[in-house]
């Protein structure tokens, strides 16, 4: 398993647009991704968009970033970099 | 007429026939199926359906407001591919052996409920989406038609709109909405900031206002229905002043200030908190001529430290981006007390301790501001500005602190604008009658014409009984703005004016004819003065 931990900047949070947009880029790999929220444990299958916008992560949450599977390692560096350019 | 308040989106008046939208509602009523297999392809079918059309609003929205409202509707597109939603309406239809249009309502709700469960407002509004879409897919099961073409220009009333349902509507007959539900973060909120109209939401509504007259006056959070004559009068009258202002914005947006002989003049705005630049940049202010620090003082209950105040100049001089920010230092007493300072009674507080006599007998709270301001000066066009000077010896004192400030910083590594330009307010009498030898020690002059009518015509300001006695446009202060014209320019630096004056549109004329540079006004004053100065033919 590859994951990196990441603060959200953007002020409202993971909202509707950047999670259809990291839904999107999720689904472009094999590996199962989830998000866990630090505050609270909380966890969500980053490619389900309804449980991700439920998980509810705003401006300044900590979250780890998870893959898991056969392309894991560029599946956490696509996803390092999305978060990076949009949230 | 009736009247009811609600809460504000955005300012600004409509006048106009109140339609009360009533949301197309497929039927959704529970039905025991025994084909599951049909009905599964029925709901597959539909979501298809529903999938296209959201297509075509997105399209639409994109041509019409931009990628970022279009988005969300790509959102509403996958969030019906969500395996979960999916997964919650096929388990109905296979295990209940329920129709599809009540298994997509009720799972609609259930994802819905646990969205308006959460604790920020913006995910709560998210149910909303939820809703919209499990209607749209009802809709096409049931074979209902949403929306809705607008006849004619009208006052939208509603309990909510869904973001897909404004989208569709021709926007150019959108007077304003007003909204039972709804919340600052909802699309239609969003899409009324876009739309630039006067939108109410959290408004008590009746449907039997369908097809009256309505005016929504964004200002007083009102929705009046049924006016009566003086007050429909009274409104479209506001009306077209408001509207005169905006074509005014139009025209003069972006239109240099300068006289039909090429004079050109500055017109920068005065400013007393972060939030006022905004409003500065609307009106289109070519800077900030008077940046009044004292806010940070007076909305705090003890000295606002360094970094406080470093944020606050740092934001500002970031917000205008290259364009001159002057930021007056501290200017407390006489009329502007905060209790931490101790500053005492004082029998004539006009003539008493304030201003630069505070920050130069107490320096250390000067430097903490020269510190906050120098660090600030790193990120923008930063200019400082000191108060009350009436002496050669005040500038050269402030000038050493400045030097100390600097040399600390320094020290310390700290990045700041060596040749940051200074200069004084000119507001007392004995600052006019030197202005020649002041304006050999600094970068420019500001008249703060307020201070220095009462001190030039020994007028209390304070005092209502005097204001016969209080003449702005009395011919000593002209001299007075003449002759510290007359020295700045001698001296090769600029002088302005900040004070209340400056905005009269009676005194333009006369101020270019001294040759006054640069004019700081509230951000409303701005065009209409540009507009006075572009029909000058001064030069």
């Amino acid at each position: 398993m590859k994951s990196f931990e990441y603060t959200i900047k953007d002020e409202i949070g993971i909202h509707a647009r950047p999670a259809g947009m990291l839904n999107k880029e999720a689904k472009k790999y094999s590996s199962a991704v989830t998000i866990t929220r630090a505050d609270n444990g909380k966890t969500a299958d980053v490619k389900k968009l309804m449980m991700l916008l439920a998980l509810g992560v705003k401006c300044n949450d900590t979250i780890t970033v998870s893959a898991e599977g056969e392309d894991e390692e560029a599946a956490a560096a696509g996803l390092e970099e999305f978060f990076k350019a949009n949230l | 007429m009736e009247k009811v308040t609600g809460q504000k989106i955005l300012n600004g008046i409509a006048i106009g026939k109140i339609l009360y939208y009533v949301k197309a509602q497929g039927n959704a009523e529970k039905r025991t199926i025994s084909d599951t297999e049909a009905e599964v392809a029925r709901f597959e079918a539909a979501k298809e359906t529903a999938q296209e059309q959201l297509q075509v609003i997105y399209e639409k929205a994109l041509a019409e407001q931009g990628e970022e409202t279009a988005q969300l509707f790509e959102v509403h597109s996958m969030l019906l591919d969500d395996d979960d939603y999916k997964d919650a309406i096929l388990a109905k239809i296979n295990e209940d052996k329920v129709n599809a249009e009540y298994a997509v309502a009720a799972t609609g709700e259930e994802f819905a409920e646990m969205f308006a469960s959460m604790e920020d407002e913006y995910f709560q509004a998210r149910s909303a989406d939820i809703k919209d879409i499990s209607t749209r897919v009802v809709n096409v099961l049931s074979g209902v038609q949403d929306m809705s073409d607008l006849a004619e220009p009208c006052i939208l009333v509603a309990v909510d709109l869904a973001p897909s349902e404004t989208v569709q509507m021709d926007t150019s007959k959108l007077l304003a909405f007003v909204t039972k539900e709804g919340s600052t973060s909802s699309h239609t909120a969003i899409l009324a900031r876009n739309m630039g109209i006067p939108a109410l939401i959290k408004t008590p509504i009746d449907e039997s206002w369908n097809g009256k007259l309505g005016i929504v006056d964004g200002a007083s959070q009102t929705l009046i229905i049924d006016p009566d004559e003086a007050t429909l009068a009274d409104y479209q009258a506001k009306q077209a002043k408001e509207q005169a202002e905006k074509a005014l914005l139009q025209e003069l947006k972006g239109k240099e200030t300068v006289t039909k002989a090429g004079r050109h003049v500055k017109l920068f705005a005065n400013i007393g908190s972060v939030a006022d630049m905004e409003v500065a940049k609307r009106n289109d202010a070519e800077g900030i001529g008077l940046f009044r620090s004292e806010f940070l003082y007076l909305n705090s209950s003890d000295f606002p430290t360094e970094e406080e105040q470093f944020q606050a100049y740092k934001a500002v001089a970031e917000g205008m981006e290259g364009k001159q920010v002057v930021i007056r230092t501290l200017d407390l007493g006489a009329d502007k007390q905060v209790d931490y300072f101790n500053l005492g009674n004082e029998a004539n507080p006009a003539l008493g301790y304030r201003a630069i006599r505070i920050c130069l007998e107490q320096p250390e709270i000067f430097k903490t501001q020269l510190r906050a301001l120098l660090r600030a000066s790193a990120y923008g066009n930063i200019a400082i500005m000191y108060p009350m000077i009436t002496s050669v010896e005040e500038v050269r004192d402030i000038k050493e602190i400045v030097a100390e400030v600097m040399a600390e910083l320094d020290g310390e590594g700290v990045a700041y604008n060596k040749d940051v330009k200074q200069g004084i307010m000119i507001e007392t009498p004995a600052s006019v009658l030197i202005s020649d030898l002041l304006a050999k020690e600094v970068d420019f002059f500001s008249m703060g014409t307020n201070d220095l009518t009462q001190y030039t015509l020994a007028v209390d300001r304070q005092n209502n009984k005097l204001d016969r006695f209080y003449k702005p446009h009395h011919e000593a202060i002209k001299r007075a703005i003449k002759m510290v014209c007359d020295n700045a320019h001698a001296a090769g630096i600029w002088a302005g004016i900040c004070g209340e004056l400056g905005a009269d549109p009676e005194m333009t004329e006369f101020f270019l004819t001294c040759g006054v540079d640069e004019l700081s006004v509230a951000s409303g004053m701005i065009l209409p003065l540009r507009k006075k100065i572009r029909e000058s033919e001064i030069g």
